[in-house]
């Protein structure tokens, strides 16, 4: 019998402490773990880490972190969306740091492969290449990219069942399978709780030996 | 001539350049008009980088489901037969070169094919989002653009603005003009339905290599 996974939102948000660095799935909001963000706004736990796609709007999902403050750096392909990010990061408040989407995904990816990084074509001859080493393959010029792992991450899932098997549904999915694979521990925020079986393995998406942690969502 | 039909040629006659069955990416704004002028009997798929293909329409008003957008963050919809994936899975097809064609904007573009569109220092720090995967992925890179910004020339000998990606551009459509990066420089292809070689020269920085074959746009 393996442990209840089931916990509170607020048992949730004690896991997280201040200093971490914290991995959040979604995409301008779709697909992150809104009741857990809102707990965490709440408690207030201050100087993470924040390692997203993008920073939401300022009213949504990992927006609302930033405009409380939150964050002591950002880690992120994109945070147009989101003006108090950029004004954060133009007055010195917040540290930024921007990485090509793909390159995101991969580096997330690469940390919980257990690889030692990748090598993409993406960002030579620009900015994101200062500091970094190339190597050359086959002719072809590479940067090496290092893994990207976490404390925690806080994904989203539609379907979850009690042992952590997750069912993403529609583009809510994006980011949550590969950072739910490359954080020392993993809370789900789950749209509906089942029990086991209620999900066909052959539909699982995100196994549940990588989820730790369930808590129940409002939606 | 105004900023709408400008934009509406740009965006018929990049529709024009998409075979049936491409894997195409749409950038936000000016692209994404193209999908509206898709001639009859061409089937193209549209790659959404938050995790999908088949990406349809924007749903309309009290059809929109949470779970479903575009990059841009609207609601939209997905064709029968797309298919949803992770943020890792997304960006290895568009890196892994699955896109025959991406359509992006410019903030500048050069002689050599290198593009600028995702910052400007001190002004607008957005992130570069999936731009620098798309360019450097994509089997056919097409820059969809008004020809000139408030009148000065984006079309240059070298950009000034930090890169998206180094000599990846292979065309540029404006209202004034279809221009081919080749490994000799611009060459002008077609003149817009308005323009004349002088008018380009006149608007364009660079050098241009005027086509034996120059001819008027069809749209």
């Amino acid at each position: 019998m393996s442990k209840n996974k089931l916990i509170s939102v607020e048992q949730a948000v004690d896991y997280i402490k201040d200093g971490m660095t914290v991995m959040i799935g979604g995409f301008l909001g779709v697909g992150s773990p809104n009741k857990i963000i809102d707990a965490l706004v709440k408690k207030g736990v201050k100087d993470l880490t924040l390692i997203a796609n993008d920073t939401a709007f300022p009213e949504v999902a990992i927006g609302k972190l930033i405009v409380n403050k939150q964050i002591k750096k950002v880690i992120a392909s994109h945070i147009g969306t989101n003006k108090e990010t950029g004004r954060q990061m133009t007055e010195g408040e917040t540290e930024v740091e921007l990485i090509p989407q793909g390159t995101l995904a991969e580096r997330i990816r690469a940390a919980g492969a257990g690889l030692g990084g990748i090598l993409t074509p993406t960002g030579i001859g620009t900015v994101v290449e200062e500091g970094k080493r190339k190597i050359e393959i086959d002719g072809k010029e590479y940067l090496l990219e290092l893994p990207l792992k976490a404390d925690i991450a806080l994904i989203k899932g539609a379907k979850v069942d009690k042992n952590g098997n997750v069912y993403y549904r529609n583009s809510a999915r994006n980011f949550n399978p590969i950072m739910a694979m490359a954080a020392d521990l993993v809370i789900v925020e789950a749209e509906e709780i089942v029990e086991i079986g209620e999900i066909d393995p052959n539909e699982v998406i995100t196994p549940g030996i990588f989820v730790d942690y369930i808590v129940r969502g409002d939606e | 001539m105004d900023k709408q039909r400008a934009r509406e040629i740009i965006a018929k006659r990049v529709a024009k350049e998409l075979k049936d069955g491409d894997v195409v990416n749409l950038g936000i704004g000016l692209p994404t008009m193209v999908a509206n002028y898709i001639p009859d009997g061409i089937d193209i798929i549209l790659q959404s980088e938050n995790g999908f293909i088949g990406l349809g329409p924007v749903s309309k008003s009290g059809e929109e489901d949470k779970d479903l957008i575009n990059a841009g963050g609207q609601p939209v919809t997905i064709k029968p037969g797309g298919a949803f994936f992770d943020s890792a899975t997304s960006f290895a097809i568009i890196r892994g070169g699955h896109v025959d064609a991406t359509v992006l904007g410019a903030l500048q573009v050069d002689e050599k094919g290198n593009l600028a569109n995702w910052m400007i220092p001190g002004k607008m720090v957005p992130g570069m989002g999936g731009a620098m995967d798309l360019v450097v992925g994509a089997k056919k890179v097409i820059i969809a653009m008004e020809h000139t910004a408030k009148g000065k020339p984006k079309i240059l000998k070298e950009c000034t603005l930090p890169l998206t990606a180094a000599g990846q551009v292979n065309l540029i459509i404006t209202e004034m003009a279809v221009i081919e990066v080749t490994e000799r420089g611009l060459v002008l292809k077609e003149l817009g339905p308005e323009a004349t070689i002088e008018d380009v020269k006149a608007n364009t920085e660079a050098d241009l290599i005027i086509a034996d074959d120059l001819k008027k746009m069809e749209i």
